[in-house]
């Protein structure tokens, strides 16, 4: 069963200001790069994307997320 | 050959942020330590670095980070760079690096599992993270490597810098040494070893020394090409006039009972700065306060310096600060300019009572003035690491 959306935008919501993104700055349109979320801090993304929902973002799956929305909807179809 | 000049200090230190705080305070005879240790209390890293710079370093690179942007500052490199970024070094010592990241890491590998190890773990932990976060910080894009020799560390890479300026490999490094081993694995491990000292109370040369007291903190300094410096107009703080580096090839741990290798490398020093003994106003020395290294220590002096070993004041910053391992020769070249600079011999501080053959000019307790004639003084800074690593600095003051 695929996990919904909004709890996998939530998940990323709340990790991405450990990382120094600010809360506001936060949308699924708004890309990594101008978040200055770089390779580092998604591979600690992934690690707590793969712990909440056990999906694991490796390798080119990292290179092909540009954006917030792009992290969400890959989790979501990789869950289903 | 160029004169090496220090054009800038930082230090982060148990007795403050600043490196100004670490001389005025030990000259009044305050001390650092807390319990059996001697923590940087007041350093607080989000006061100082952004939430992602704070995330990306260990503390012993935080610790260089602070340092280094006093010691920038201080430079007056914090406009525009006055050099080709390609020529300017970042050469920065560690005698562990970042232990507390490792020893987070595996707890999590222990408690939680593989798949919860921090990403970030090895780029933290790495000996070498300190100059390149600091190189990356200040876009510095000539030579950067960290130096891992123990507590030698800082004073070889002061040393290292020195000579990639005379050799014309770069026009300014900057160079110095950053520690942050109060963790709970380096606290068992030195106690262990009975290195660390039980009361908590480091009086490096007394009679009733008991180990080391484990410090933390960071100093850097920015070493110029002399000409280039005055040619841009920068202050002047001191000289690097000599470097002499040796090794015990003798004893994982404890330092050669005859300070050989010690004695080897304050010649070598003296010579690389065309100095006789006589030349030295002042010795900073590694004076950690162990059994063994103040006995070898004073022995190596007595070996090297001759005569003029009792007359030359010997202090340790150790007895303000404890032991800052792979930071302490840095920090102490940094309170050794100070102390050229103030014409003053800082205090070894809690020396009271005198061991049979540690007869040297320790200035027990307060400072005392140095020769007021007007020249530029000189001294040596002394920093001996486990493995046998002896580095040995002659600065000259301003």
């Amino acid at each position: 069963m695929s996990v919904a959306p909004d709890s996998v935008e939530k998940v990323v919501r709340e990790a991405l200001p450990q990382f120094g993104v600010e809360p506001d700055d936060i949308t699924r349109e708004a890309t990594f790069e101008d978040l200055d979320v770089d390779s580092l801090d998604l591979a600690e993304l992934s690690q707590i994307i793969e712990e909440e929902f056990g999906v694991a973002l490796k390798g080119e799956d990292v290179a092909r997320i540009k954006t917030v929305g792009d992290a969400v909807d890959l989790v979501v179809s990789r869950s289903a | 050959m160029s004169r090496v000049v220090v054009t800038g200090v930082g230090a982060v230190t148990p007795l403050g942020i600043g490196a100004r705080s670490l001389f005025d305070r030990w000259m009044a005879g305050e001390t650092g330590m807390v319990g059996l240790e001697a923590p940087c209390s007041d350093f607080e890293p989000t006061a100082h670095l952004s939430k992602k710079e704070v995330r990306r370093a260990d503390r012993f690179t935080q610790l260089a980070l602070v340092a280094g942007d006093e010691a920038i500052a201080s430079a007056g490199w914090d406009g525009e760079l006055p050099y080709d970024p390609a020529r300017i070094g970042t050469v920065v010592g560690t005698g562990i690096g970042g232990l507390g990241t490792m020893e987070h890491g595996h707890d999590m590998l222990r408690d939680e599992g593989p798949g919860k190890v921090p990403p970030l773990s090895v780029p933290l932990m790495m000996g070498n993270a300190a100059p390149g976060v600091l190189a990356m910080r200040n876009g510095f894009r000539g030579p950067s490597f960290g130096v891992v020799s123990a507590c030698a560390a800082a004073g070889h890479a002061i040393g290292t810098a020195m000579r990639m300026i005379q050799h014309g490999e770069a026009d300014a490094v900057l160079t110095g040494g950053a520690e942050a081993a109060l963790t709970p694995l380096s606290r068992a491990a030195f106690a262990a070893l009975d290195a660390t000292s039980p009361t908590g109370i480091s009086r490096p040369f007394d009679r009733r020394r008991d180990g080391f007291v484990m410090g933390e903190g960071a100093g850097i300094l920015i070493l110029e090409d002399e000409e280039k410096a005055l040619a841009r107009g920068a202050t002047i703080l001191g000289v690097v006039r000599g470097y002499g580096a040796t090794s015990d090839a003798h004893h994982l741990t404890a330092p050669e009972v005859e300070g050989r290798g010690a004695a080897a490398a304050i010649r070598v020093a003296l010579a690389d700065a065309d100095l006789e003994p006589e030349g030295l106003d002042y010795v900073n020395a590694h004076g950690t306060s162990t059994p063994l290294n103040d006995r070898a220590e004073t022995v190596a002096l007595k070996n090297a310096l001759g005569d003029h070993a009792k007359r030359v004041p010997v202090s340790s910053t150790k007895s303000a600060i404890g032991h800052l391992l792979g930071a302490a020769g840095a920090v102490e070249a940094i309170a050794t300019l100070y102390a050229l600079q103030e014409r003053v011999a800082p205090p070894t501080l809690g020396f009271e009572e005198a061991e049979e053959d540690l007869d040297l000019d320790y200035v027990p307790g307060r400072a005392k003035p140095l020769a007021a004639d007007g020249r530029p003084l000189i001294a040596m800074s002394n920093s001996f690491g486990f493995g046998g690593h002896n580095a040995v600095l002659v600065l000259e003051g301003a």
